[in-house]
């Protein structure tokens, strides 16, 4: 037994060396931390996400940091995982002690996070859709995209002006698509709209066939409405075509990435959903503000990965902005003083839209960025 | 057979204290406290795992969901019913019991690994219930809980968790050599080493499977339990299959049927995806590069492998 005594303290005392060793002393430059799904279901929005901070982090770096201060970025995967954004988050605040935490790719991540960091006191801005983020208003949390609530009423408008009244909805259960359900629902009267079917799929789910075909035998369906993001909507599109449905298709700013494109191939034909101006940055007519902005970060991204930009990459590059310009304003990475001036950010003209927080807004987005697009042979076409 | 057994308690006991008791003195922020209380968790967890798969032979796949229940037992109990946390974790604990005495009843009586096949089901169904029964649970998205609170005193931040956690797995240490000693230990590694000569001199081996499944599931609700209110929000993931898997590789990497060996595959486990975040990308290949290595050059475990090793240099002078 001494024997076994021994070699456990050892082994116990190399492990905990081991970690004590992990961690550096605070130093100099400006530490900016992310949580991002970088693998798993919401991969598609968290990898260019990390791509977009690490791209414009090493620019700025290049060309002498911020405030003479060199940035470091923290970048850690929860692909997708509440619980594992919650540990993360911990950890950035705790171990890593970062100024700021950009991230939470997903509504559920998000608010996971925030049980955590709100406490801490840290400057947080969500890259993630979900309405709860900033409502209530929470002191230290942010968001960049539009939420959700706002992707409804822009669809529902648009299917009021094609005389659409009867509408189906297929959603996911968690996160970002149960909030889009709940915001859908409650607004979809405002717009003189009836949801005669509502159905839900898990985020994991290879098929959703049998819950289209109950929509599709549903009688006086006339459109279909689903809220997701990541490769569900990808399979309900191809669902929806595979049983020969024919409605119109509307889907939310959460596929708003060619990704979706490609893996629902020819089934997204005339898809129409809400969208930043970014996908359509050349379309943008000359006198839109965000043209400029949207066609460089298009330009800066598609040539530094030789692929085709996302919105989601977009809500990382306003973050990272806001951030990096409240940081400025306050002189320092004093974190109230940090968190005060992301809430004065005014006139903000992003790859999102016209940003401008208040104390009672804190994503400071109007309905005015908000594009809807349809799928024309793969591609993005402004329809308004 | 077996070292450990023959070797007196206080003298691991001891030694695990002082570890547990040296090991803050290393932790340089806040953090650490956190990773470190979750290896304790999982500790207390394999401890009564080890139970089962060590001495008595079985498998369960099915061990994260009654860690789940015992966790949604007390988050659900306490914030939509009002109870008192400790309440509500003996509830928890009471009813994971009678679920694991109602699965485990029919399916020990027969011979070889139908349990493993059982518990995988319940496992995978307390999941699913967990994940779609959202009215109650949350959902995929979790739920919020409660701080701890006993007779007005409320157990929070990392530091004080640790302690309560650290005093926890002691406890359970004990009671696992305590329970290998008595005469249900010694009626159990008979069962292991021959069910049929066993039952030959008179042991019945079906009622003290039993008993240490039960045991064991009551283990990991009770500390599902403390993890809730710990971590203030859970997910139905805690209670997923993978979860169950890697409580068993925990066990098994330690080694079986050695309750410090279990105690040492959790913390190598819980604390080795940490070490390992630096490698990123690489990360789940070098973990699954370590687990090969020791199950192939230490098919009965670390501890039992290290120990035979060190004995053997000793010219067997060490060997009891």
């Amino acid at each position: 037994m001494r024997a076994f005594v021994k070699w456990g303290v050892a082994a116990l005392a190399a492990m905990t060396a081991g970690l004590g060793a992990g961690a550096a002393p605070a130093a100099e430059p400006v530490k900016i931390g992310a949580f991002l799904s970088v693998t798993g279901p919401a991969s598609f929005l968290g990898e260019p996400e990390k791509k977009t901070l690490e791209m414009y982090v090493g620019r700025l770096n290049k060309e002498g940091g911020v405030e003479g201060r060199k940035i470091e970025l923290v970048i850690y995967d929860d692909a997708g995982a509440p619980d594992k954004a919650a540990t993360f988050a911990k950890r950035l605040i705790q171990n890593d002690g970062v100024d700021l935490i950009i991230g939470g790719t997903t509504t559920g991540t998000s608010m996971a996070a925030i049980k955590v960091i709100e406490p801490a006191a840290v400057p947080f801005i969500s890259l993630a859709g979900g309405i709860d983020i900033v409502e209530p208003v929470k002191k230290w949390v942010f968001k960049t995209p539009h939420t959700d609530r706002m992707a409804a009423e822009k669809v529902f408008a648009d299917m009021k002006k094609r005389g659409i009244t009867k509408v189906a909805m297929i959603s996911e259960d968690a996160g970002f698509g149960k909030s889009g359900h709940d915001q859908s629902l409650k607004v979809a009267p405002l717009y003189g709209i009836e949801i005669v079917a509502d159905e839900v799929y898990s985020p994991k789910d290879p098929d959703v066939t049998a819950q289209l075909t109950k929509i599709k035998n549903t009688p006086g369906v006339q459109a279909v409405f689903n809220f997701g993001f990541g490769q569900g909507p990808a399979i309900v599109t191809k669902n929806f075509k595979q049983i020969g449905m024919s409605v119109p298709f509307y889907q939310s700013h959460g596929v708003a990435s060619k990704k979706y494109i490609e893996l629902s191939g020819d089934a997204s034909e005339g898809v129409r959903l809400p969208a930043a101006g970014l996908v359509v940055a050349e379309q943008l007519p000359a006198t839109d503000p965000q043209k400029p902005v949207v066609t460089a970060f298009k330009k800066d991204y598609e040539t530094a990965f030789k692929s085709e930009v996302s919105t989601f990459a977009g809500h990382a590059y306003d973050g990272l902005q806001m951030a990096l310009a409240a940081i400025k304003r306050a002189g320092s990475t004093d974190k109230a003083k940090v968190r005060d001036e992301i809430e004065k950010t005014s006139g903000y003209v992003g790859t999102g839209g016209l940003v401008s927080m208040s104390p009672t807004d804190h994503m400071g987005l109007s309905h005015a960025a908000f594009h809807m697009v349809e799928i024309r042979k793969g591609d993005w076409l402004l329809s308004d | 057979m077996n070292t450990a057994l023959r070797t007196p308690r206080v003298a691991g006991l001891g030694a695990l204290a002082l570890v547990l008791a040296l090991a803050p003195l290393s932790f340089p922020n806040a953090y650490f406290y956190d990773v470190a209380v979750n290896a304790l968790f999982n500790a207390i967890v394999c401890v009564g795992l080890n139970l089962l798969i060590g001495y008595g032979g079985q498998i369960s796949l099915g061990h994260a969901g009654f860690f789940a229940l015992g966790a949604y037992g007390s988050a659900i109990l306490t914030t939509r019913f009002g109870l008192p946390p400790l309440a509500a974790m003996l509830a928890s604990a009471a009813a994971v019991g009678l679920l694991a005495f109602a699965v485990g009843r029919p399916i020990l009586r027969l011979k070889g690994h139908y349990l493993a096949m059982a518990t995988l089901g319940i496992g995978i169904i307390i999941h699913i219930v967990l994940k779609t029964e959202s009215w109650l649970t949350g959902g995929p998205d979790g739920m919020g809980v409660d701080p701890f609170r006993v007779a007005g005193l409320e157990v929070a931040g990392d530091r004080m968790w640790y302690w309560v956690a650290a005093a926890l797995l002691l406890l359970a240490v004990w009671v696992a050599l305590n329970l290998i000693d008595s005469p249900l230990g010694r009626a159990l590694r008979a069962v292991h080493g021959s069910e049929t000569g066993a039952e030959v001199v008179g042991v019945d081996t079906g009622r003290y499977k039993m008993l240490v499944f039960v045991v064991s599931a009551v283990f990991a609700s009770l500390v599902g339990s403390l993890f809730a209110h710990k971590n203030g929000f859970i997910t139905p993931d805690i209670g997923s299959f993978f979860r169950s898997i890697e409580l068993v590789t925990m066990v098994v990497l330690g080694g079986m049927a050695s309750t410090f060996g279990a105690v040492l595959g959790a913390f190598i486990l819980t604390l080795l995806p940490q070490l390992l975040a630096a490698f990123e990308d690489y990360e789940a290949m070098v973990l699954g590069a370590i687990m090969m290595g020791t199950m192939i050059f230490m098919p009965k475990g670390l501890l039992p492998s290290l120990a035979l090793l060190l004995a053997r240099r000793k010219g067997g002078e060490a060997r009891p």
